[in-house]
């Protein structure tokens, strides 16, 4: 029916050229799809400068390359990523398009999709391929997370979906002998770039706070109960080697700041290990970090929805269970 | 000033159950709220209004069934000029796509009575299906740039650009916006209440409606549950772990042991 072809990932650079973890993570789901019916797997990626993101996504999976470059792409800009890469897919017609669900991904997929008449499905958490029809069922949470829902995209090309980071893990591939890179070059007019950052404005405490890219959080919640004991919980993070999080109630009471914030109002993370200390474990917490891989609760109340998502916890008071583990760690790691 | 806010009757999803056994939502008794991000966005418009009352208009749109004619009395309420209720059954079981679209359609539909639009607000997302894709989409189908993830706008001096602050996950920015823009918001300040005076009146205020007979060449193909390019092909409530190892010990020193001796089996250290 369609005669679209191949999957493509859209790579989110950073800075120095390099590749957010978000898309590696999605070259190898696409991979897998891709090989079921033997097609490519191309990295579609923006930035002024990529040659660092070249060599990521080359073992991580993809199959080929293109680029989009130019000092035009130093800043994120909606429309004019926009206009350069709905220009590429036009020329090319990929069958399927992910792209990973952060602050960029789902600025631009929306955007993306309507400008191609195409469908959008949002933050995805699971993704499933049906060989025949060649058709990816999307998987995602709705309400808050209560429900799941499978979607498709039956009558439309290319298929498009933004993907929760952390939910597939980055895969090591050996580097596909035909690799090559395409390099498009694209315009536009100055006059029609319509916003520009004026200001970046500092996390005061933590400047940048990486928890999409960890693999150990510690959080700590409301039942911290005041901000000085949040000492307790950066200590146990410093002994794993972890990054602080936070749940929004310990947030808004002002005893950290929005960037360790996770959750559906935070940031979804998808560590090897999720400690949650004294966080309760409201479903907008849950939407942020129930992809982990192994989840540890530490509460005082045994009824805590926590407890539903751990695969460890222990029932009691976190201002004396949080440190003696530090210092079990400690001791254990000879620190 | 002209302020468009777009707003959404959802299902005050902090209160939704699943049912254990039937593993469905349970939905009876869950109060209809207009949604939260919604709620900022218009906040974000009223602060607007409050610093220049006589050059701002606000007005309100939703697209929904009748009921949701509620949330737009509570939207006039706190200040809101004029409120439009977008409805129809062939509305029903659109996508984000088909959603944008009509909304698009209509905002053409109020430009006639209300004159043209300055800015246009959005949430960041509904709390129902939590896309996040409507926004950006309407402005995509209005031709209007987007700056999504807003806490905070102002203007300048001339009325023709907007500051606004946006929360980003590598942290916050500042951007400077030429007008007309579509913005949405996130969580921002906090909410202010009606007087019971404006509640009341609000509650015999006008509320236009809009239906499919209102906008005439509206392409067909692009509206409904056949113009959705989305089809929801099974929905289903996600697993609840029941096999965690969850220590309770009535001594806190015999718990925290088998707590820890757990986490050596996990090699957490
Ligand atoms: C639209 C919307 C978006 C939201 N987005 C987010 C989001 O992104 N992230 C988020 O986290 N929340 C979000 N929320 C809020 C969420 O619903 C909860 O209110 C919040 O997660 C609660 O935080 P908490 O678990 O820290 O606090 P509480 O729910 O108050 O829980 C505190 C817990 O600590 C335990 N405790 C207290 N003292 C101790 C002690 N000494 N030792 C051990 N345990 C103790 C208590 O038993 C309790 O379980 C959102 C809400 C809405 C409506
Ligand atoms: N039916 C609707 N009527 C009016 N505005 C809507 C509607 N659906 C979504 N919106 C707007 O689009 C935003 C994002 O919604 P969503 O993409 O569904 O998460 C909401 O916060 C509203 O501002």
């Amino acid at each position: 029916m369609f005669d679209n072809k191949n999957f493509w990932v859209y790579i989110e650079t950073r800075e120095d050229g390099s590749a957010k973890n978000g898309g590696l993570e999605l070259l190898g789901q696409a991979r897998v799809m891709a090989d079921q019916v033997n097609e490519e797997v191309i990295a579609l990626i923006v930035g002024k400068n990529v040659d660092k993101a070249i060599e990521q996504v080359k073992k991580s999976g993809a199959t080929s390359a293109i680029t989009i470059t130019g000092d035009l792409y130093a800043e994120y800009n909606t429309d004019v990523y926009t206009n350069a890469i709905v220009q590429t897919v036009n020329e090319y017609q990929p069958n399927v398009i992910l792209i990973s669900a952060t602050s960029q991904g789902r600025d631009l997929g929306p955007r993306m999709s309507s400008r191609l008449h195409t469908g959008l499905t949002a933050d995805c958490t699971a993704l499933a391929f049906d060989v025949e029809k060649k058709e990816v069922q999307w998987t995602r949470p709705a309400f808050g997370g209560n429900l799941m829902a499978t979607i498709i995209c039956a009558e439309h090309r290319p298929q498009m979906g933004t993907v929760r980071p952390g939910v597939f893990e980055k895969q090591e591939y050996e580097i596909s002998p035909n690799f090559e890179v395409i390099t498009k070059d694209i315009d536009f007019p100055q006059e029609k770039i319509l916003s520009r950052i004026v200001e970046v404005i500092v996390d005061e405490d933590a400047g940048y706070v990486d928890l999409e890219g960890a693999e150990i959080i510690v959080s700590g919640g409301r039942g911290i109960g005041k901000p000085e004991n949040f000492k307790l919980i950066e200590e146990l993070a410093e002994v794993l080697g972890g990054t602080v999080g936070s749940s929004r109630a310990a947030v808004d009471a002002g005893w950290i700041s929005h960037a360790h914030q996770v959750g559906q109002t935070g940031k979804t993370v998808g560590p090897k290990v999720y400690i949650a200390c004294g966080i309760s474990g409201q479903i907008q917490h849950l939407a942020g970090m129930s992809g982990s891989d192994v989840i540890i609760a530490i509460n005082k109340d045994e009824n805590a929805p926590i407890f539903r998502v751990a695969d460890y916890g222990i029932v009691g008071d976190l201002l004396t269970i949080v440190p003696k583990l530090t210092e079990r760690i400690k001791k254990k790691k000879k620190m | 000033m002209n302020i468009l806010v777009c707003v959404k009757q959802v299902p005050d999803t902090t209160e939704i159950k699943i049912d254990p056994v039937k593993k469905t939502l349970i939905r009876t008794g869950v109060p209809s709220i207009l949604n939260t991000y919604d709620a900022y966005a218009l906040e974000q418009a009223l602060q607007l209004k409050d610093k220049d009352p006589d050059n701002v208009k606000i007005v309100v749109a939703s697209m929904g069934p009748q009921q949701a004619e509620s949330i737009l009395r509570d939207c006039l309420a706190v200040g809101a000029e004029s409120a439009y209720l977008i409805t129809d059954r062939k509305f029903g079981g659109s996508d984000t796509y088909a959603t944008s679209y009509i909304l698009s359609q209509s905002v053409a539909k109020i430009v006639e009575q209300e004159g043209s639009f300055d800015m246009i607000f959005c949430g960041k997302q509904a709390i129902d299906g939590d896309t996040a894709q409507v926004g950006p989409q309407l402005g995509e189908h209005l031709g209007l740039h987007q700056i999504t993830y807003a806490i905070n706008i102002s203007l300048n001096e001339e009325k023709n650009k907007a500051l606004i602050t946006r929360e980003l996950d590598e942290g916050k920015v500042v951007v400077e916006a030429q007008l007309p823009v579509l913005v949405t918001f996130t969580k921002t300040d906090d909410l202010r209440f009606a007087s019971i005076k404006n509640k009341m009146k609000s509650k015999r205020a006008e509320i236009k409606e809009i239906n499919y007979d209102d906008l005439a060449g509206i392409d067909d193909t692009k509206i409904g549950l056949n113009g959705s390019p989305t089809r929801v092909v099974k929905s289903f409530t996600p697993d609840v772990k029941t096999d965690g190892i969850i220590i309770r010990e009535d001594n806190p020193d015999e718990a925290f042991e088998k707590f820890a001796a757990e986490l050596e089996k996990v090699k957490l250290y």
